[in-house]
């Protein structure tokens, strides 16, 4: 028997999305940039699904929900798009320095283009130092992007002062809401554009949004060129059964999220409260109540991540140790909370969801116990 | 993995009996610490060995292995093992293989550490 828990990486799709979807691979697989009717039958789809997306995001109008491949895709096409647009008038970018890979990457791509970029350290809590970024704003920043949740920590930035100082600056504000669309309340009036994956909100891979504001107009450079569909922002024929099943996942969670976030965080607690009643020497990691409840993070002193999710193969947890990686460094997450050393190997991350069960909870945080208590007795470092 | 789960020879010897030689090799901010500890009898041959690994699966087994290698060998042919064959027994990938590197330090150290309690010895007789 295999216990999932490792809602960050990705979710199941949820039966009622694969529902929706299925049609749209037969009888409704019309092109939806077609003038007949079977193309329009498509084409209908992926309208409703777009206000679906809107409606959960709190978009005014379905228009500037754009479909894309994922969160990467939304990530890469909001910032380059961006900067490549508005580049005449400023030069630097602003980013954290606990953002996803793909928006580091995006970033470090554009400083070898030749624009300046700035990573906000982050506080020991995991939340953005808003003092190193106040004095970093300034006229020449053409974009910030900071994620709304982190995807290993689960901690939650102030979105909404974020956007106040961008504001004041007239800079524009991307967020990477991968993590925290469907689970946590966003609202698009406080950014310029946003990413959403669907395999993270119990949708399917290979999907994704981004939310590119019409009132002002933000303008971005297509990542691609080709027939210009997604208002000349995103060519390419719409994936029209992912589109659909993105729109009914967030459907799903508008109308579930805030009984979801009440279960799960009776759940939360209920973990940490035993693990560290029961384990000595056990850190939470990330600020203990700006975080989704879905999310755990923690390090356990004298144990290697790794080692402990191989002492209990059938639980399905990620670790931020090196050892898991092939660069065999430890996660730049945990390392950017200053964090002890040894502490960022010592790290398993539990992501709690939909499907998740009390009796599972019981089953792997008693799992952990066994296993920590186990190699500790074995660690020279104990 | 049966290694891993099941280890042999955790623990450790007194450290300070002139006829263990102790080691500590790693460091903890690189995520891999093996204490190793060898106990030789007068032959010169190796008649217990125990260690505590902090660091992943691999770094473990290759501990556990290592110390079930040596135990009846003499100091010589224990410096003979080389990472190579424990990488090769437990079917290491190539990312892994400083697991089993550090093992064949830890051995060769606990040799050195022990030779050089011998070696104090004798001068002071
Ligand atoms: C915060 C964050 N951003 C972006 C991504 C990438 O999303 P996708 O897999 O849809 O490209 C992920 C997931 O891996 C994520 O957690
Ligand atoms: S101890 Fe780190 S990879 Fe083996």
């Amino acid at each position: 028997m295999n216990v999932y828990m490792d809602y960050q990486a990705t979710t199941p799709c949820d039966k009622r999305v694969v529902d929706e979807m299925l049609p749209y691979f037969t009888e409704k697989f019309g092109n939806p940039h077609s003038g007949h009717a079977l193309g329009l039958r498509a084409n209908e789809g992926v309208e409703i699904a777009r206000k679906k997306i809107a409606d959960l995001i709190h978009a005014n109008d379905p228009r500037e929900i754009v479909f894309t491949s994922g969160a990467t895709e939304s990530n890469n096409l909001a910032i380059k798009g961006a900067v490549h647009y508005y580049k005449s008038d400023r030069k630097k970018i602003i980013t954290s320095a606990i953002e996803h890979k793909c928006v580091l990457e995006t970033c470090r791509s554009l400083q070898s283009e030749g624009y300046e970029v700035v990573f906000v350290p982050v506080l020991s809590n995991g939340i953005v130092d808003m003092d190193f970024l106040q004095r970093e704003i300034d006229d020449n920043t053409i974009l910030v992007s900071i994620m709304t949740v982190n995807n290993e920590i689960g901690t939650i930035q102030p979105i909404k002062e974020i956007s106040k100082i961008c504001r004041e600056h007239g800079v524009l504000f991307h967020t990477d809401a991968a993590q925290a669309v469907g689970k946590v309340e966003v609202d698009v009036a406080d950014v310029d554009l946003m990413s959403i994956s669907g395999h993270k909100i119990y949708g399917p891979k290979g999907v994704g949004a981004l939310y590119v504001r019409i009132k002002p107009r933000i303008r971005l450079t297509p990542l691609f060129s080709g027939g210009g569909q997604e208002r000349g922002v995103r060519s390419g024929t719409l994936a029209v059964p992912l589109c659909v099943g993105l729109g009914k996942a967030c459907e799903i969670a508008k109308n579930e999220m805030h009984q979801e976030a009440e279960r799960l965080t009776e759940m939360k607690n209920h973990f940490i409260g035993k693990i560290l009643s029961r384990l000595e020497k056990v850190y939470l990691n990330g600020d203990r109540e700006k975080r989704i409840p879905g999310c755990l993070n923690f390090s356990f002193e004298g144990v290697e991540g790794e080692s402990i999710m191989l002492g209990m193969p059938e639980v399905c947890v990620s670790s931020g140790s090196a050892c898991t990686s092939a660069s065999l460094e430890p996660s730049y997450v945990l390392k950017a909370l200053s964090i002890r050393e040894d502490l960022a190997h010592c790290s398993l991350r539990i992501g709690l969801g939909r499907f998740t069960t009390f009796e599972e909870v019981e089953y792997v945080s008693d799992k952990i116990i066994e296993t920590v208590t186990r190699l500790r007795s074995m660690s020279p470092l104990w | 993995m049966e290694l891993y789960s099941n280890p042999k020879n955790v623990g450790s010897l007194d450290e300070k009996d002139e006829n263990v030689g102790t080691s500590v090799v790693g460091a903890p901010s690189c995520g891999d610490v093996i204490k190793l500890q060898i106990k030789v009898d007068e032959e010169g041959k190796i008649s217990d060995a125990k260690f505590k690994t902090f660091g992943c699966g691999a770094a473990i087994a290759s501990s556990a292995l290592i110390t079930d290698w040596v135990q009846g060998k003499t100091l010589s042919e224990a410096k003979k093992i080389k990472n190579q064959d424990v990488a090769e027994y437990l079917s290491l990938p190539p990312v892994k293989a400083h697991c089993s590197v550090l093992a064949e330090e830890a051995i060769e150290k606990a040799i050195e550490n022990y030779l050089s309690k011998k070696g104090e010895e004798t001068c002071k007789k």
